[in-house]
């Protein structure tokens, strides 16, 4: 396990969202963390990409504590994606894709045919190299969220996390960024955290679920072994039927209502 | 992998394009500002010939051209270029940190910083020397953004000091500053004078000394402003995308305050409160540099100069025999042109 919590604490201020949690991230997984809304899913996101220091506890990155290491020797092994990430106005898609190579430059070398080339790579993998010159605020939504995984991409880290990647994503744009996730999975076998609010295709796109309510982990596993009835009452008050999907065979959850 | 392999070229040669177009924009902008330099120690209230112009720089024999070339023009030149650098680049790092297209270099009280620390020092030492009351301008400026820096970190709470926080602290400080500052001028005549004649802005006068006096600062500033651009540009994604690619934010954000004083802080306590240069040139430049603070920053440092030393050639010669002060043109030049740019161009959301 490459990345680890430990007893974490995590909060804003006074207002404490989680309290001691412990969670191993299973390397070469797609891990998505699932739960109602203010559970503390994004926090603890933010917390293993190191973007919040832990009030209590700590992550380990490869066994070493994360908020001890150089933000650039962090940048190099884990990059982590916020939700709805902006940009200024006029960046190319070609330009963005480029920052993500930030961390592998230094102010004496700023720019090599290496860099050039996983640029290109970035572009081509995720089918924007026609759209490398297009300013960013001109894509669509899908498009748009192509470019920022690509930025990520450009960042060759082993461990990648994304904050809701489909927000605001209308559903064939959702499937079109989850195939994507799946498809860089598959090539390089790198390990995937993501935060999703839709429980169907985080059971069809993620190997392992992390069901958490109040700021605990309820339960972990394999979406088969989470995804159930009594998680879904447990945790989301939610009364529903898990039936396979005929597509996937994956759990499928059909709402019947809130459990009074 | 095939059509990887055969995609890979173009896409290089795509993003090859950009490059060469930018760094042909850097060449013209330098040869521009070669011909403004040209222009600024060729023309002036006293007419003298281009042959006369050249001999004073090569070969001088002491004659009234000579003097007027030498102890008059190419100060006021090189102080032009310095300060319109300057203030140009100091521009660009202050839109660039704030992520605000209404930023100009004044914003963290250095200007206001400078004014006070000067007139007060007229007045509670008795200083007069043009030399030394720069210095006190130059501390001004320093210790005015310090406090700015102070209080927007103190009021941004655990995440530091935020864009927000230094505005209103800037604004709060330069307000503060600008009372003492009316005070004093009107108890003391002599500061009067002195201030009158620095708020208007000028690069007049001023003569070598003040140059070299400045010089190191601008230069350190200009350096690190060059270095911390890459930085500035993972800062444009957001905190949160910037953190992620391992930058310290905190960190990049005091060395651009930083490197803002020193630019600033030297441009006015050498030449006063030259406005507008700050705040126009990054817009100008835009266009030609797009959103990358890897040219944005020369290029605004090269187009502040340029802008700067025609203002003050076009200063020397509509109101002859008097002269009018660079300040003054860039404002009645500058403000109708900005108005103008910013309803062409939709470019002031950043």
């Amino acid at each position: 396990m490459r990345l680890q919590a430990v007893d974490v604490t995590l909060g804003y201020g006074d207002r404490t969202v989680v309290d001691g949690l412990d969670l191993g991230i299973e390397t070469g997984t797609v891990t998505t963390i699932i739960g109602p809304n203010g559970c503390g899913k994004s926090t603890l996101l933010r917390a293993l990409g190191r973007l919040l220091k832990p009030t209590g506890g700590r992550v380990l990155l490869d066994g070493k504590r994360i908020d001890r290491l150089a933000g650039r020797d962090v940048a190099k092994i884990l990059g982590i994606l916020p939700q709805t990430p902006t940009a200024p106005e006029g960046l190319t898609v070609a330009d963005l894709v480029a920052r993500g190579r930030h961390p592998h430059q230094s102010w004496y070398r700023q720019w090599s045919s290496d860099d050039e080339g996983v640029v290109a790579e970035a572009l081509q993998l995720t089918g924007l190299l026609d759209l490398a010159e297009r300013p960013l605020d001109e894509l669509s939504g899908g498009q748009r969220q192509r470019a920022w995984i690509s930025m990520a991409l450009a960042q060759g880290t082993d461990l990648l996390l994304l904050d809701e990647p489909t927000t605001f994503l209308d559903l064939a744009h959702q499937v079109e960024v989850l195939d994507l996730v799946r498809r860089l999975h598959g090539r390089g076998g790198s390990t995937i955290v993501m935060v999703l609010h839709d429980l169907n295709l985080a059971a069809r796109y993620a190997d392992r679920l992390v069901a958490m309510r109040d700021g605990r982990i309820v339960t972990a596993g394999t979406p088969r072994e989470v995804l159930t009835e009594e998680m879904l009452l447990a945790v989301f008050g939610l009364e529903a039927k898990v039936v396979p999907c005929p597509v996937s065979g994956a759990p499928l959850v059909v709402p019947i209502g809130r459990a009074s | 992998m095939s059509t990887a392999a055969l995609a890979r070229p173009p896409a290089k040669g795509r993003l090859r394009r950009i490059r060469r177009r930018r760094t042909l924009a850097l060449g013209v902008l330098t040869a521009i500002l070669a011909l403004t330099v040209v222009l600024s120690l060729a023309v002036g209230a006293n007419p003298v010939a281009p042959g006369d112009v050249w001999l004073a720089l090569t070969a001088p024999t002491g004659g009234e051209s000579d003097i007027v070339v030498r102890s008059l023009r190419v100060p006021r030149t090189a102080l032009g270029v310095l300060a319109g650098i300057s203030l140009g680049v100091a521009g660009a790092l202050m839109q660039g940190h704030t992520r605000n297209p209404l930023a100009d270099p004044g914003l963290l009280g250095v200007t206001q910083g400078a004014a006070f620390a000067m007139v007060v020092s007229i007045l509670v030492f008795d200083m007069t020397g043009l030399h030394t009351y720069i210095w006190f301008g130059l501390a001004g400026a320093l210790l005015a953004s310090a406090g700015v820096f102070a209080l927007g970190t103190a009021g941004g709470g655990r995440s530091g000091s935020t864009p927000v926080t230094l505005a209103l602290a800037g604004t709060a400080v330069s307000a503060f500053l600008y009372a003492f500052t009316s005070a004093v001028v009107l108890l003391d005549e002599q500061a009067m004078d002195v201030f009158r004649f620095w708020q208007a802005g000028s690069v007049a006068g001023r003569g070598e000394t003040v140059f070299w006096q400045v010089l190191p600062f601008a230069a350190a500033g200009l350096l690190i402003a060059l270095a911390g651009a890459p930085g500035l540009n993972t800062l444009a994604l957001g905190e949160d995308v910037a953190c992620s690619l391992g930058q310290n934010v905190a960190v990049t954000r005091a060395v651009g305050i930083v490197a803002v004083t020193l630019l600033t802080g030297a441009s006015v306590a050498a030449c006063g409160a030259v406005a507008f240069v700050g705040l126009m040139v990054p817009h100008m430049v835009r266009p030609l540099a797009g959103p990358d603070h890897r040219w944005l920053v020369p290029y605004s440092g090269l187009l502040g100069a340029i802008l700067l030393l025609t203002a003050d050639v076009i200063g020397r010669v509509v109101a002859l025999p008097g002269e009018l002060e660079v300040g003054v043109v860039l404002a009645l030049i500058g403000a109708p042109f900005f108005v103008a740019l910013v309803r062409r161009r939709n470019q002031v959301r950043l």
